[in-house]
């Protein structure tokens, strides 16, 4: 069936907590409302007030009660409204649920999905518009993944509402509505840490994941009208990435471009670099290639300021022109 | 009082003793560690002198077979009446390898069991505080939730309350200096929002490391707080386990019944520095320290325990030889026991 991915989501939400009562959702908004986004939409209806728990404005709270009963067997699901607010709660999800595993020596573990919508490129503005995923990409002990379509956005909240430990599922609020696919009835998983190949190419390699990966994808189209070959990769897993996939297809095409819209510096496109530099040094023809968000403080309201932060097919195709011209 | 009083068991002498009993055993044992710690053995040295008396009274008032622990990390006698031992206190202030805590990966007072029902506390102050309101809306959740459908996915069993309409409990201790923390104003709205089975305890010791009470808040009671979030708050003298006690059992009770959170503030003093790492003598004077040694529960209940002939010089000497033993078996056991090895140190990061 063809869904958008805020449907699979839903969809997928509401199978899941059909089948297991321990599942429970706490966020501000999720219940009446349907949450901002009406990921939520219907489902209090549903499951009632219970697990569809409205809670006051406090992410800090939603995180570390999550936590707490994800500790003792229960499945939350805990709702940051928008990624720009789920600062407050950085203690709760990199000191307490990243740590709790290892801290306990195995003993205690932390079952726990959040869920939040990051991105721009809805006039959010600085506080509307954040990718935080490099910032959390440097605790172990948790998972990150950001499902770009709406067949990965149910495979991979299943994996992560299976998974033992804490996973934060980025949800692009750009692909919520414009991105439609088919999403099969039966259940399957989307593994963690797995990524895929969403073009063959031979020329050069583009890495991306989320909105990203839909402008990598149009920018492909624009280089093979010039010839240009050009393999494209949804990472779709942040932590852990899928090394195997990536190393693969440097090995092929011998050229890297990474896209993400974070900004530059200490972003995810750093560590790969450096990873492909260290064990894939020998397959690179030319020096590899980064498109990012700039290094702002954020994303402006005005649409031009937006235009200028955000990279698009055309920002991406211009870069890997110039890769496989090096 | 009267209402508390009633709440007594039958058995008033059994629980004194116990009380004293554990109290000593928390005392001496803390005093090994002060003293193995400055033979250079062992790291980190987190006293408990003067929480005792509130530690026991608290534990003692609730179900340590089906109720849960999110405890202040010097709540050592509490920790004592809920099934740890001296051999896991002293491995796990040793960080070895049989340190049921951590494995020997957290500094010591970062007690964890997930067996015995005690939440795991980090260094980070207050960040245990949503965990425990986590913990009492999962006690509530599954009454009113899985209760309609046990036994689909779900692991539960271990989560039965003793009283078919009655929920597992969880306490949650916490230090004055803690109070201040974003952590316990959320955790506390949300309890009370959903008037979850659970008692808050600030263990009011007057400092936080050097910083004194009042540089930490302009009121004088942390129970006043309470009124804040629409659920009662008491003052009680934390020195004094009896008093602790029944000033606990009704927060318990009322939590059990589902009538929601209560704020206990346990007015203690510590009596040693802040850790085995901190100087107490740069802010706060020795006349100070000794003046509160009036209040010190090992001193007092002992007094009133010989008025009241439970306790003479034989039976003292008795109890004392016999925690000595056991003070010093976990001693010897936790020196001999293995360290965490350079490869475990890689285990558990993922399951
Ligand atoms: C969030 C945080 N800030 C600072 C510290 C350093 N620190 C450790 S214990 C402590 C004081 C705690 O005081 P209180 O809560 O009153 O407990 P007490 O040790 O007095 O029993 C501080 C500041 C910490 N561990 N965590
Ligand atoms: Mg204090």
């Amino acid at each position: 069936m063809i869904k958008t991915v805020i449907e699979s989501i839903r969809d997928t939400l509401r199978q899941e907590m059909a089948r297991d009562e321990r599942i429970f959702i706490l966020g501000e908004d999720v219940g009446v409302l349907g949450g901002v986004f009406r990921v939520t939409e219907g489902l209090y209806e549903t499951f009632g007030p219970d697990r569809l728990i409205d809670a006051p404005i406090s992410e800090l709270a939603i995180i570390g009660i999550a936590i707490g009963a994800a500790g003792v067997g229960l499945r939350p699901i805990a709702e940051i409204e928008f990624a720009d607010f789920i600062h407050p709660a950085f203690d709760q999800i990199v000191n307490q649920a990243a740590k709790l595993r290892y801290r306990t020596n195995g003993d205690w573990d932390c079952p726990l999905v959040i869920r939040t919508p990051y991105g721009g490129g809805i006039h959010g503005a600085l506080y509307h518009s954040q990718s935080i995923e490099a910032t959390f990409a440097h605790f172990p002990g948790l998972k990150i993944v950001a499902p770009a379509t709406p067949y990965d956005a149910k495979g991979l909240l299943r994996a992560a509402l299976a998974d033992p430990d804490p996973v934060l599922y980025l949800e692009h609020k750009k692909t919520y509505r414009s991105i439609k696919g088919e999403v099969p009835e039966e259940d399957y998983i989307v593994p963690i840490g797995k990524a895929e190949v969403k073009r063959q190419g031979a020329d050069l390699s583009i890495f991306a994941y989320g909105m990203m990966l839909h402008e990598s994808l149009a920018a492909a189209e624009l280089l093979a009208q010039d010839g240009i070959s050009a393999e494209v990769i949804d990472l779709r897993s942040l932590l852990p990435i899928d090394w195997e996939t990536i190393f693969e297809s440097v090995r092929k095409t011998n050229r890297v471009c990474i896209v993400h819209e974070d900004t530059y510096t200490m972003g995810l496109g750093a560590e790969i670099g450096a990873r492909i530099a260290e064990e894939a040094f020998m397959d690179l023809d030319a020096p590899i290639v980064r498109v990012t968000g700039p290094d702002l403080p954020g994303v402006p309201f005005n649409e031009i300021g937006e235009q200028t932060f955000l990279p698009n097919a055309q920002k991406i195709a211009d870069a890997a022109r110039r890769l496989a011209q090096f | 009082m009267e209402l508390a009083s009633q709440l007594l068991p039958i058995d008033i002498e059994t629980l004194e003793l116990d009380m004293y009993r554990t109290m000593l055993l928390a005392r001496r044992l803390d005093e090994r560690m002060w003293a193995l710690n400055r033979q250079g053995k062992g790291h980190f040295a987190v006293p408990c002198a003067g929480h005792e008396a509130t530690g026991v009274g608290y534990a003692l008032a609730l179900d340590p077979a089906h109720d849960h622990l999110a405890p202040h990390h010097r709540d050592v006698s509490a920790l004592l009446v809920w099934g740890i031992t001296p051999r896991d206190i002293l491995c796990h202030f040793l960080g070895k390898a049989p340190d049921p805590a951590s494995g020997g990966r957290q500094m010591y007072a970062h007690w964890g069991s997930r067996r015995l029902r005690i939440f795991s506390l980090s260094s980070v102050m207050a960040g245990h505080v949503p965990h425990a309101v986590g913990v009492a809306l999962a006690a509530k959740y599954r009454r009113s939730s899985i209760a309609s459908s046990r036994g689909k996915g779900d692991n539960s069993s271990e989560e039965h309350s003793p009283r078919d309409d009655a929920l597992t409990v969880t306490w949650c201790g916490f230090g004055d200096g803690s109070s201040s923390k974003g952590d316990v104003h959320e955790s506390m709205n949300f309890a009370a929002i959903h008037k979850l089975p659970i008692v808050f305890c600030c263990e009011n010791n007057g400092y936080a490391i050097s910083v004194p009470q009042k540089m930490q808040m302009a009121v004088e009671n942390v129970a006043d707080r309470a009124a804040g979030y629409g659920f009662p708050g008491v003052v009680v003298d934390g020195m004094n386990p009896l008093a602790v006690y029944e000033c606990a059992r009704l927060a318990v009770e009322r939590a059990r019944c589902g009538e929601g959170p209560t704020l206990i503030e346990a007015k203690v003093y510590r009596y040693l520095p802040h850790t085995s790492n901190d100087d107490d003598t740069r802010y706060r004077t020795r006349q100070d320290v000794e003046h509160a040694r009036a209040r010190d529960p090992l001193k007092t209940f002992r007094a009133q325990l010989y008025t009241e002939q439970l306790l003479n010089a034989g039976s003292e000497a008795q109890l004392e030889r016999q925690v000595g033993e056991q003070v010093e078996d976990a001693a010897a056991y936790a020196l001999a026991a293995p360290e965490l090895s350079a490869e475990d140190t890689f285990k558990y990061v993922y399951g």
